[in-house]
């Protein structure tokens, strides 16, 4: 199994480290992935557009109608990915989606495209363990990292099944739910996380309803990372082809609670 | 399990699918979010025990005869069979179950699945309305707290059902997102399920979604096959030679066609929804105009494009507009046990209008689909010969639909 090394680099810093998520093709994507890195996120996540976004919440699935309404592709989105990594040479890109468009043209073809366009890892929503060969077999090939998700209901028996096949690093999804709606007590998260670093030497990035810096502040004090999506979306919802100085700003924000957290 | 007649030269039987992880062939499977996995889990396992329960069934049985109305009749359609010249048509008379659809019998099944798990919360998706009266139903039957997702399209073509699940006291919620319609309320359905999973049990409509739900709803809906595999017996000591159903998600068509198909001399005709036709875009006949793909929770044909996003499904009849299909009907197309055709809007109006005045029966839109087919099938046979179709639904919701299309003013 390939570990990429801008991942493992971006959470092996002497800080957490802030994971920040824009969908493809929404507003100017190329310069709201800039303003993000401007801004201080480690890592950038990169939302696949889907017409059907079944575990997002009002924000991320507005930005999902916004970007198909403009008819993004797919080719569209690796486009974007590739231009991003000649920028940006050393920060790592994760696409984050739903399985269809990921296998359309099959798993090969979709690992291949993010290899030749330098996608570190890639989140799929609606690919569990049980179905991993549907994805994970041709991007553990490529040198991809398939990044799984652990829940509140992922239970001690089901845990080292979803850690078995997972690099990069494991996304804990801090309530059960959907994207951009309420938060998990600071409590929870604190041994959720336990719990899944006694069974992994992964790092743990804790993200879904972490919108403001006192949150994700709070998070890193006990996770490795800290992914922030729904309310960077939004602000490409208000400011549309203006939104990169608004995301530089929040995003800024949040790096600064994040990185001095602990 | 093996086949009871007449499948000697096949080399499996049709019968033993799904596999242990939901897989029919290369169809079904569990993709769903990691939330949700454990429940599901959880679901099968319970599904089990309750399959292997006496006293489950038993309790099943007793509530199909005494509360749905079970057996339905097994009817000779003579005037059909006379104004068609050729076969012998019959149906089974699904649509004269209580509320009016073959919908309740799933759903029955599924509510006492749901009490036996403790869940004390139950959802559904609904398109027409149909599984979402029978919900609502079942709901109201067990005193259990009931919300439905409609989309705001379907809530606006369907207003009598909306109203009736109101009177049982379910809560409906329209759905904008998307294109307000069928899709558009599963995904709801499962945003909600995966932030209730603790107390809430979700009745999904149809053979489709992630396993056991194809596995779960095809047996509970199976009694259709099973009742009709006997009565053909009974009444006329002899199998149909081609079973015939419409085809949304496909739950009534595998009811009826499960029980049959290790009978290797029934043949079986699934018939979708063809819209205005499978040279454009404006139909939903997954099958015969889709891909394979992953959509709410399982591998099967879609509608999608190129990148494999999900296009909208069309029909004149709402509860066949769903872009998907069930798993097994997914497999049973790719092995050919299963020939799959479609029915335009205009053809299912013709269909339903036959039936009307041959026979004094008003269909639903859905099976007026099955009932164009039948006719034009029932030419090609000799009048020895025998088609069985179902009957899955009753007409009343869809009159002003009808009216509308054939410009009557109502």
């Amino acid at each position: 199994m390939t570990e990429s090394n801008r991942l493992s680099s971006a959470f092996s810093k002497p800080h957490p480290a802030l994971v920040c998520f824009v969908t493809a093709g929404d507003g100017d994507t190329a310069a709201n992935l800039d303003a993000l890195v401007e801004g201080g996120a480690d890592v950038i996540e990169l939302g696949m557009p889907f017409t059907d976004p079944m575990a997002d919440g009002p924000a991320i699935q507005a930005a999902n109608l916004r970007a198909l309404a403009r008819r993004t592709t797919t080719a569209d989105i690796f486009a974007l990915a590739e231009q991003f990594r000649l920028r940006h040479p050393d920060v790592p890109l994760i696409l984050m989606g739903y399985a269809n468009p990921m296998i359309r043209r099959g798993p090969e073809w979709f690992a291949e495209e993010c290899a030749k366009a330098g996608v570190d890892g890639v989140i799929c929503v609606d690919i569990p363990p049980e179905e991993d060969e549907a994805l994970g077999p041709a991007l553990r090939t490529k040198g991809i990292a398939p990044i799984r998700l652990a829940t509140p209901t992922t239970d001690a028996k089901r845990l080292p099944a979803v850690l078995e096949g997972s690099d990069g690093f494991v996304y804990y999804v801090s309530v059960a739910g959907i994207t951009g709606k309420q938060q998990a007590a600071t409590a929870s998260i604190e041994e959720a996380v336990g719990k899944l670093k006694a069974s992994t030497d992964l790092p743990i990035a804790v993200g879904f309803g972490v919108r403001t810096p006192e949150q994700a502040s709070a998070i890193a004090k006990v996770a490795d990372g800290v992914v922030v999506g729904s309310a960077l979306v939004e602000l490409v919802g208000k400011y549309g082809a203006d939104a990169p100085a608004a995301l530089r700003e929040l995003t800024s924000a949040l790096a600064d609670a994040v990185h001095s957290a602990r | 399990m093996l086949c009871q007649s007449g499948a000697m030269n096949a080399p499996n039987s049709f019968r033993n699918q799904p596999d242990d992880r939901g897989h029919f062939g290369d169809y079904g499977g569990r993709y769903v979010a990691e939330t949700l996995m454990p429940l599901i889990l959880d679901l099968e396992r319970e599904y089990r025990a309750a399959q292997a329960d006496p006293a489950f069934k038993a309790q099943f049985d007793d509530l199909l005869e005494h509360y749905v109305g079970r057996p339905s009749p097994l009817y000779f359609a003579e005037r059909l069979t006379e104004a068609v010249g050729g076969a012998q048509i019959w149906f089974k008379r699904d649509e004269l179950n209580h509320t009016g659809a073959h919908k309740i019998n799933n759903c029955i099944g599924q509510i006492l699945l749901a009490i036996r798990m403790g869940k004390t919360r139950i959802i559904a998706e609904t398109g027409a309305g149909q599984h979402g009266v029978a919900t609502a139903t079942v709901c109201a039957r067990f005193g259990l707290p009931c919300v439905i997702y409609m989309g705001a399209e379907d809530v606006r073509r369907q207003s009598p059902n909306v109203f009736r699940m109101k009177l049982l006291g379910a809560e409906v919620i329209p759905v904008t997102s998307g294109g307000a319609t069928l899709k558009d309320a599963m995904n709801e359905g499962l945003r909600d399920w995966v932030a209730n999973v603790h107390d809430t049990f979700y009745i999904i409509g149809t053979a489709a979604g992630p396993h056991p739900y194809p596995e779960m709803v095809r047996d509970f809906q199976s009694v259709i096959g099973k009742e009709a595999r006997e009565q053909m017996l009974s009444r006329i000591d002899r199998l149909p030679d081609l079973l015939v159903a419409c085809i949304g998600g496909g739950s009534n068509a595998l009811g009826l066609f499960h029980p049959f198909l290790d009978d290797a001399d029934v043949k079986m005709l699934g018939v979708e929804a063809g819209g205005h036709g499978l040279d454009g875009d404006e139909h939903a006949a997954s099958l015969l105009g889709g891909a394979p793909g992953v959509l709410h929770g399982n591998k099967t044909y879609l509608l999608q494009d190129e990148d494999g996003q999900i296009t909208e499904g069309h029909s004149i009849s709402a509860g066949l507009d769903y872009p998907g299909i069930g798993p097994e009907h997914a497999w049973l197309k790719d092995t050919g046990r299963v020939e799959y055709t479609s029915v335009t809007d205009k053809e299912a109006l013709e269909g339903f209008q036959l039936l009307c005045r041959t026979e004094g029966i008003i269909p639903a839109l859905e099976p007026s689909h099955a009932i164009h087919a039948v006719a034009e099938r029932a030419k090609t046979m000799r009048d020895d010969q025998i088609i069985l179709a179902n009957l899955c639904g009753r007409g009343d919701k869809d009159i002003f639909t009808v009216a509308e299309a054939l410009g009557v003013e109502i």
